[in-house]
């Protein structure tokens, strides 16, 4: 075989692999669509959307996905609650106020947070943060939203703080020097400088922790509980769209069966939120990157 | 008291608040791995490692879901390498700025984003159902390859855009080929990078339980998989499975699972951080 024979083969085996990316995409879209349309050929879409009982492993069998998509909702955003003021904060402090050696052991510390897996967190909820928690509102039921959306906002505080320190470092030096310049303190320099000229950074880093905490599934399975629930009091066992999925997986549902279809259904509500709010941050970053030169 | 004073006042304030938001996030991190290893240390034995699965939480180990690991680790690295860094040298080195190239770009960054659990969906289906792989480790970790094969991608493309053009034309200069350029300077120069991207993406998928559980990776398994075809069980399977059983001397178990599955993780992430830094020491262009 001549060079160039090699080259063109070469060249076409590298984009081989690159369309199985392409495919990934289209096989997961493929199997959430082909299985939800034979969901709703059984279950009408507006009992899907409107209902508000979900019990399809029940004699008497709701399909009504907003139980799941509320207790979805409300983990993560117990878990934003608790992850914003503090990755924000810890984002300023490393990048405004830190001493560099300080930000260089702890921002791979904190990072090791992201590293843990998952199911590490769902034991630290349930063994741990549930307990505690019992001490404090001692009527919580030993599987709740508010303990699962605590720990998921633990596991994001890395995603929202080390994504937006790098934002606020990649702000020119020259233009945190200039509000220096004329008379300004750290924290003025941070929230009416520093944080402006970040914000589309941090914003992106925020929806993708969101983005993450909504498809987030071993936490909450595991301390949330599998009680599908219209309601926002935190105390009370709740289930999400993931925790569902687990829940189906682990019993003994036939294929082909209208459960097993409900949760390539929740699988695609799913599916539908993540990509929204992933596309919102791509667009975000593409469209407001702010360039310096 | 003027203005500057209270000023003064507030950005010290914040200092301080900043310092406990981030003392906060490692006494977390120090208390968490405390409670695991209080908990599950004394555990950890030879009979622990060696033992098959039990109804009897002093007897049971985690011989299968250890074997399980070792095996997920292994075929996904596999698949996903070889596919992960093509991908990544395609996407950089071969395509000029296209509709294509942006599509595949949205494309990589969304898949990135898609949840775990989906890509579950995605391999119950397509892997155990339409190529009859069943509940099988090659089900499993082919599922786990496409999960973290956009890890791979991306670090593959950042360390070959860290190696400077003026490399690249040199090799031309000396009459060789793109791909003899590519093969001869460019990887080599950005090996540290990549390999960096590899660790992590295998010890992202060390961790992951969602997906194999949807794949329908049991939580009983008697024997140790001998073959890439039969069933299985991983580390992270087995903890959850032991976290769900009310008796105690269970959770006890889950505890020394899970100070091995960290310490596992932990050693892959520091690993991988060791790496980019040597490298990046290396090649300072």
């Amino acid at each position: 075989m001549t060079q160039k024979n090699k080259e063109v083969c070469i060249e076409l085996v590298l984009k081989l692999s690159g369309t199985i990316t392409v495919l990934t995409t289209f096989g997961i879209i493929w199997v959430l669509f082909s299985e939800s349309f034979s969901f709703f050929k059984e279950v009408s879409i507006v009992e899907f959307l409107t209902d508000n009982q979900w019990t399809p492993l029940f004699a008497n069998k709701r399909f009504g996905i907003m139980p799941l998509i509320s207790g979805t909702l409300l983990t993560t955003a117990i878990a934003l609650t608790v992850a914003l003021p503090l990755g924000l904060s810890i984002a300023i402090y490393l990048s405004e106020y830190a001493p560099k050696r300080l930000r260089l052991i702890v921002k791979p510390l904190l990072e090791m947070l992201a590293s843990i897996p998952t199911v590490v967190y769902g034991f630290f909820a349930l063994m741990i943060v549930t307990p505690f928690l019992k001490t404090i509102l001692p009527n919580i039921s030993g599987f709740n939203a508010l303990s699962a959306g605590i720990v998921m906002g633990i596991m994001i505080i890395p995603f929202i703080s080390s994504m937006s320190e790098d934002a606020l470092r990649s702000v020119p030096k020259s233009i945190r020097e200039a509000s220096y310049g004329i008379g300004a303190t750290r924290l003025q320099t941070s929230f009416r400088v520093m944080v402006p000229a970040a914000s589309s950074g941090i914003i992106v880093s925020v929806i993708l922790a969101f983005s993450r905490a909504i498809g987030e599934t071993m936490i909450v399975a595991i301390a949330a509980g599998q009680q599908p629930r219209l309601t926002l009091n935190p105390l009370v066992p709740i289930e999400t769209i993931t925790a569902y999925i687990v829940q189906v997986s682990l019993g003994d549902v036939p294929h082909g069966s209208l459960e097993y279809k409900t949760i390539f259904a929740a699988g695609m509500t799913l599916f539908v939120f993540t990509f929204i709010l992933n596309n919102i941050a791509f667009w975000v970053r593409k469209k407001f990157r702010e360039e310096y030169e | 008291m003027n203005r500057g004073y209270i000023n003064r006042i507030k950005d010290k304030a914040f200092g301080l608040v900043g310092l406990i938001a981030t003392l906060f996030g490692l006494l977390i991190l120090t208390f968490l791995i405390g409670q695991v290893f209080y908990e599950g240390y004394n555990r950890i034995d030879l009979d622990f490692i060696k033992s098959l699965p039990s109804r009897k939480p002093e007897k049971a180990g985690i011989y299968t879901a250890l074997a399980g690991t070792v095996w997920i680790l292994f075929l996904t690295t596999i698949f996903s390498l070889p596919l992960g860094i093509s991908t990544g040298i395609y996407l950089e080195e071969y395509t000029k700025k296209s509709r294509f190239t942006d599509l595949l770009e949205i494309n990589v960054s969304n898949l990135a984003g898609v949840p775990s659990i989906i890509y579950g969906l995605l391999g119950l289906e397509v892997f155990g159902r339409m190529l009859n792989l069943g509940n099988s480790l090659l089900a499993g970790a082919l599922t786990l390859s496409l999960l973290v094969l956009p890890i791979i991608i991306v670090t593959t493309r950042e360390a070959i855009r860290a190696v400077p053009n003026s490399l690249r034309m040199a090799s031309y200069g000396l009459g060789a080929s793109k791909w003899q350029t590519i093969w001869e300077q460019i990887l080599p120069a950005s090996m540290g990078g990549i390999l960096t991207g590899v660790i992590l993406a295998i010890s992202r998928a060390v961790g992951e339980t969602a997906p194999l559980l949807v794949v329908g990776a049991l939580a009983y398994v008697p024997f140790a998989p001998s073959s890439p075809l039969d069933e299985f069980t991983v580390l992270p399977i087995q903890i959850f499975n032991w976290i769900s059983r009310p008796q105690h001397g269970f959770s006890v178990n889950a505890a020394a699972a899970i100070l091995l599955l960290l310490t596992i993780t932990f050693i892959m992430n520091g690993v991988a951080v060791y790496l980019r830094n040597r490298w990046q020491k290396k090649h300072n262009w």
